[in-house]
């Protein structure tokens, strides 16, 4: 039975998902030296156009269509075949079939997106395309089945992940750092400067991204009401309280960047994702803080190695993604989400256990699964710029363009 | 006769004091360039997301004025005093001589120029 308020509010949330993958665009080519800053976002907004047919072609039937022995979805759904207007009950009852593929869409499309950061600078534009195809294909797809397709192994074993700290965040976190791995650093990297060419730009994604957080954990409660509000209240708190967080640990060290401060208020959102339907406004501003602490120390111990993951994909949401999950399973409450579970705070260890070997198991797949990827795109495409066209600048490099 | 190029290199939110100061003395003429440099402190550490990161090449402005041999001790002493903060990154003062100065519009040359 199709409710009109609830498909209003998921069709909504889709176009502010969609919003998000831009926005990341910005947020991560502000952070880059000006040569390279619209290859970055080029890196963002190519998987808008690219996913989204790869989603309607296949990637929506691998990831929901009908059960394959927990891991996969079979291929009954291809091009979208059977998944029309009507609702599918058993994602969504009060929303069109159609309306929950383009919401997931969204969410494919933006995943493969946050990983860029990882790469920025030094990457081959078509290898890039051939790697994202296949990411999404090998590893976001059976990810987003194990964890929310009907069947699924993990959503079986009752892992709660509201909005995709596991699926999304933890998957680009993980895998950001396999394929910084593969790639190699940027030339140069830890003796040539490399100055953020437009803050104030990665400040207009960082809060574009904040805006579009509500469509993301607010729509995935699928329908109008309570718990989609919950679940905004939430995510705000989570935002702010990180971004506040940040904002003192780097005072206290030196100065309050607003660099910091929009870094701070990703991790935060990227850490209440998976909670967020289920958390307490409260218990949403300590995941936010305890966000902030763990990421900023780690991008600290990233550079003290000298280790380039270049815009910090897994500090920011591969830590996120593990401590917000960790989290879900500490301050989740049934009381305020019937359909979610008490976490080890509310006196439920299993819960707990249950979001540790999702943790687990969900990095450590898509870390091995990312590497083999890389490897088999470097050997067979190339996946890493030419030395001279790194010299230059992707910009005019590999797109012949230049900005100001 | 002597003429002399100044070149000073100083703090970009110096220059109005600078030119008011130039000014008084009865120095109006002068040449402007955005210039980017570093000194021996190899330019300065600004904030990352988390830590800090290095700009080596700040960005400073140039002021070029040719003025008489005889002139050249006040303008670098106008220069010098006004520009100066005690800080790092305070700036330089070059003078080299200058061969001749032609006024494009009628051709004069010389020091009554200037």
């Amino acid at each position: 039975m199709i409710n009109s308020g609830d498909t209003a509010w998921v069709l909504i949330s889709t176009a502010l998902v969609i919003l998000m993958t831009p926005a990341l665009g910005f947020f991560y080519g502000g952070m880059v030296r000006k040569k390279n800053l619209l290859s970055t976002i080029m890196l963002s907004i190519t998987m808008l156009a690219m996913i989204s047919v790869q989603w309607i072609l296949y990637g929506y039937t691998i990831a929901f269509g009908p059960d394959r022995g927990g891991i996969i979805g079979g291929l009954d759904w291809l091009g979208l075949a059977h998944v029309t207007g009507a609702p599918y009950a058993a994602y969504a009852p009060g929303i069109p079939h159609l309306a929950f593929m383009m919401f997931q869409l969204a969410f494919a499309v933006i995943t493969p997106a946050l990983i860029t950061g990882a790469f920025v600078e030094r990457i081959n534009f078509s290898g890039f395309l051939v790697f994202t195809l296949l990411w999404s294909t090998f590893v976001y797809a059976p990810v987003a089945h194990w964890v929310w397709g009907i069947g699924g192994w993990m959503r079986n074993m009752g892992v709660l992940d509201f909005a995709g700290g596991a699926v999304v965040h933890i998957t680009a976190g993980i895998s950001a750092l396999a394929v910084a791995l593969v790639i190699g650093k940027r030339k140069g990297y830890g003796k040539v400067p490399m100055e953020p060419s437009n803050i104030p730009l990665t400040v207009l994604g960082a809060f574009l991204l904040w805006f579009g957080w509500f469509g993301f954990n607010g729509g995935s409660a699928l329908s109008a009401g309570a718990i989609a509000t919950q679940a905004i209240v939430a995510t705000n708190a989570a935002g702010a309280a990180a971004a506040l967080t940040w904002m003192i640990i780097s005072w206290s060290h030196k100065r309050p960047s607003a660099l910091g401060f929009s870094t701070g208020a990703i991790a935060g959102l990227a850490a209440v994702t998976p909670a967020s339907g289920f958390v307490s406004p409260l218990s949403a501003l300590m995941i936010g803080v305890v966000a902030a602490i763990f990421s900023y120390y780690m991008i600290i111990f990233r550079m003290k190695i000298g280790f380039d993951e270049s815009l910090d994909v897994f500090a920011c949401h591969g830590i996120g993604g593990m401590w917000g999950i960790i989290a879900t399973g500490l301050f989740a409450e049934k009381a305020l989400n019937p359909a979610g579970a008490n976490g080890l705070f509310f006196g439920n260890i299993t819960q707990f256990k249950i979001q540790l070997i999702a943790v687990a198991v969900i990095a450590i797949f898509s870390f091995a699964a990312t590497y083999i990827l890389a490897k088999i795109v470097d050997t067979m495409f190339l996946l890493r710029a030419k030395d001279n066209e790194e010299d230059v600048g992707l910009d005019i490099a590999q797109h012949g363009e230049s900005v100001y | 006769m002597g003429l002399k190029k100044i070149e000073a290199i100083i703090r970009v939110e110096k220059l109005e004091e600078i030119k008011n100061a130039l000014e008084e003395k009865g120095f109006i003429g002068m040449t402007l360039t955005d210039v980017k440099g570093r000194g021996n402190q190899k330019g300065i550490l600004l904030e990352w997301r988390a830590g800090e990161y290095r700009v080596e090449f700040l960005p400073k402005l140039k002021i070029e004025l040719v003025v008489d041999e005889s002139s050249v001790e006040t303008v670098v002493s106008i220069i010098s005093d006004t520009a100066r903060t005690g800080r790092a990154g305070d700036g330089k003062i070059f003078t080299s001589p200058v061969d001749e100065v032609v006024r494009v519009r009628t051709g004069e040359k010389g020091r009554s120029v200037l």
